[in-house]
């Protein structure tokens, strides 16, 4: 087990609406250690993006507030830091890079010219030096002839570009912890491939920690070391990645991974989970899976709590209590 | 039996490309495709990002006019009809959308939503509208309560029933379904396959399924057509395509897919980008990226031929 360099802790965002109060993050906790790869997955609205931007403190107040736990950054909670000193945290220790690659991008300035204030800004470089560098991590993201696709406009480059475009800005300040939120999922397989490559080597070369969210458990499967399961605000279960697919200890686990269409075995029908996500605005007592579980019995009627199942392994099932599986 | 054929379908699009790219500049969207559905079955249509899927989805439900080729529907010819025929005729021919978000109007209930063809095609009357629509939500799956909620209150699995309810209501023959389910986590995904597979096997439906998620078409296709650059570059049964691809442009595709299974390396498969659609490579459009190309492949463009019963393909390493 690495060296801890992030661990959360009972984190709780709300936001709250007309609608009434959703509990987007309510309890998440886990870790990341030094240059360890963490994949972070759980359906649409389970609060993945929204653990992202609690630790950036990027969650816009109102409606979102961080209303409990720590998030400790080497030891340091960032929940504790003014905004000055997170604002340093940002640029020059955590990393972020968003699902859609052409709305964070300014479509005014060329890439280069983005990358390149970004190098500016963060290792305190002159134009000429900052534009050098800006080229030599367009090189580092494999975008082809470098010097000329430094004055590429955004519009210009294709979708697998920009979003190595986007990876180029996040490093250029080398962060020890790099946050990959969906980082491929609207790209093509063969473009998918070259992204999650890069990112694997990135990471391994710098000695970067990834927490990479997605709800593509594929992706997981070829570069995490460990994973964290999240389903309605909450996590269900952790675990070190092969484990994880060998025997997962929760029946959601179990469901996401039966459900994916497995190459070369086609079935009559794809196993599924019937039912929908609870509504975080309305969530449910006791296990908040069980409406949707096979496996439910009267104990599911009170919420679990993660228990130890040694290995590293986590899970929030009755089923597990006792350390069985 | 083929309820729909196509050949030669191109449709080309003036590029609004910049002030030194006026005059003769086409974006060459879909390039001489022929395609055939066969009654009851389903045929996966894949290829990248810009490829000219969704464009041929458009051609085929005659949403866009081609610039060239023929369409055939049922056995009659689809881009001769006008008015109040190609009104009738359409009806055949249904779409699912890829964005469960914003293919629904928001101002409508799913009630109006799925009502709105059965009114136009007069299939049925004042209270037999409403008894169809809730006979469409139960088949989607959908509670009777949907009847009069609104888009934004569903999840986007649950819009993606109310598409293929809104689809089914004017009682289709073929259904084109563009990426119905990319916008889907798996978990829903799975949900919506399996109810667009019992629909099939209930009603005969015939399918045009297009998706990049090549686990998603070789589990729901009986044939493939793969696309590259506005061409059908190889076309088979899904279950020999997969297992023994035989251009190059598909064996890429299929080693790109990530593998479930921890420890499996990613194989960055297809180096680089696909060109431009407006400036399309001489020869064999997918020359500039292909491992095996030689130099025939860079002067003359393969043509799609039957290489073995069934299995076509566009590429010089199979013409002896
Ligand atoms: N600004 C906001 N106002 C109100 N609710 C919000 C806001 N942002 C997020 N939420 C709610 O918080 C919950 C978690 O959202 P989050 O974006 O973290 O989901 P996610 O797991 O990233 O999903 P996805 O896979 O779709 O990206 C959602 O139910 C969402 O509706
Ligand atoms: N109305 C239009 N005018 C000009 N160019 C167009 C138009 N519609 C599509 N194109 C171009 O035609 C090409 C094919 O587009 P299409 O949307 O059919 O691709 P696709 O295979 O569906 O891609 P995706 O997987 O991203 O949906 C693209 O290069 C696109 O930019
Ligand atoms: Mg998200
Ligand atoms: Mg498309």
């Amino acid at each position: 087990m690495p060296e801890e360099l992030l661990k959360i802790e009972d984190l709780r965002t709300v936001f709250r609406t007309e609608a009434g109060t959703a509990r987007a993050v309510d309890g998440v906790g886990f870790t990341v250690g030094r240059g360890e790869t963490v994949g972070l997955v759980g359906e649409s609205g389970c609060g993945k993006s929204v653990t992202a931007l609690s630790i950036m403190r990027l969650v816009t107040d109102p409606p979102g507030r961080i209303e409990g736990g720590s998030i400790l950054f080497e030891g340091r909670d960032l929940l504790g830091l003014s905004e000055k000193e997170m604002r340093k945290v940002r640029g020059n220790e955590i990393s972020i890079i968003f699902q859609e690659p052409l709305s964070s991008l300014n479509p005014v300035f060329t890439c280069g010219e983005q990358i390149r204030e970004a190098v500016a800004l963060h290792q305190k470089l002159g134009r000429r030096a900052s534009k050098k560098k800006a080229i030599e991590m367009l090189r580092l993201v494999r975008i082809p002839d470098p010097e000329k696709r430094y004055g590429s406009y955004p519009h210009q480059m294709s979708g697998g570009m920009r979003q190595r475009v986007m990876i180029a800005m996040a490093l250029s300040c080398q962060p020890k912890l790099l946050i990959a939120d969906e980082p491929s999922t609207a790209l093509d397989v063969s473009v998918q491939a070259q992204i999650i490559e890069l990112l694997a080597e990135l990471s391994a070369g710098r000695d970067m920690a990834v927490l990479l969210i997605t709800h593509d458990l594929a992706v997981v499967a070829q570069i995490a070391n460990r994973v964290v399961v999240m389903y309605a605000g909450a996590v269900v279960e952790e675990s070190p990645v092969v484990e994880l697919f060998d025997s997962p200890a929760h029946p959601y686990t179990k469901g996401l991974i039966d459900s994916l269409p497995r190459l070369g075995q086609r079935l009559e029908r794809l196993p599924m989970i019937p039912g929908n996500v609870p509504d975080p605005f309305d969530l449910p007592e006791g296990c908040r899976f069980s409406d949707r579980c096979r496996a439910r019995f009267e104990k599911c009627a009170t919420e679990p709590p993660l228990f130890d199942l040694s290995g590293g392994r986590l899970a929030r099932c009755w089923l597990c209590e006792g350390g069985g599986g | 039996m083929s309820i729909l054929a196509a050949k030669g379908l191109k449709k080309y699009y003036r590029s609004q490309g910049g002030y030194f790219l006026r005059g003769r500049q086409f974006v060459r969207a879909v390039d001489g495709v022929d395609i055939e559905l066969k009654k009851g079955m389903t045929l996966g249509l894949v290829g990248e990002s810009g490829c000219g899927k969704s464009t041929l989805a458009r051609l085929l439900l005659r949403l866009e006019e081609p610039t060239a080729g023929t369409l055939e529907i049922d056995g009659t010819d689809f881009l001769a009809l006008r008015g109040g025929e190609l009104r009738r005729a359409r009806r055949k021919i249904q779409m699912i959308f890829q964005d469960p978000y914003s293919s629904l109007n928001p101002r409508l209930t799913a009630g109006s939503t799925i009502a709105e063809g059965i009114k136009i095609h007069k299939l049925a009357r004042g209270a037999g509208v409403e008894r169809r629509v809730v006979e469409l939500l139960d088949k989607v799956g959908l509670p009777r309560a949907a009847y009069s909620r609104y888009p934004h209150e569903f999840s986007g699995g649950q819009r993606q029933r109310i598409g293929i309810a809104r689809a089914l209501a004017v009682e289709p023959d073929i259904i084109v379904a563009d990426e119905p389910v990319s916008a889907l986590d798996v978990s829903v995904q799975a949900q919506v396959i399996n109810l667009l597979a019992d629909l099939q096997s209930d009603l005969g439906l015939t399918y045009l399924f297009v998706a990049h998620d090549l686990g998603i078409v070789e589990h729901v296709s009986d044939r493939i057509s793969v696309m590259y650059l506005g061409r059908i570059v190889e076309s088979g049964p899904a279950v020999e395509l997969f297992s023994l691809p035989l251009h190059p442009y598909t064996e890429g595709l299929l080693a790109s897919i990530p593998s479930a299974k921890p420890g499996d390396r990613v194989r960055v498969a297809i180096s680089g980008d696909v060109p431009s659609p407006v400036d399309i490579p001489a020869g064999c459009a997918f020359h500039t990226r292909c491992p095996k190309a030689f130099d025939h492949c860079s002067t003359e463009t393969p043509q799609l031929r039957e290489v073995s019963p069934g299995r076509y393909t566009a590429c010089w390493l199979h013409v002896d």
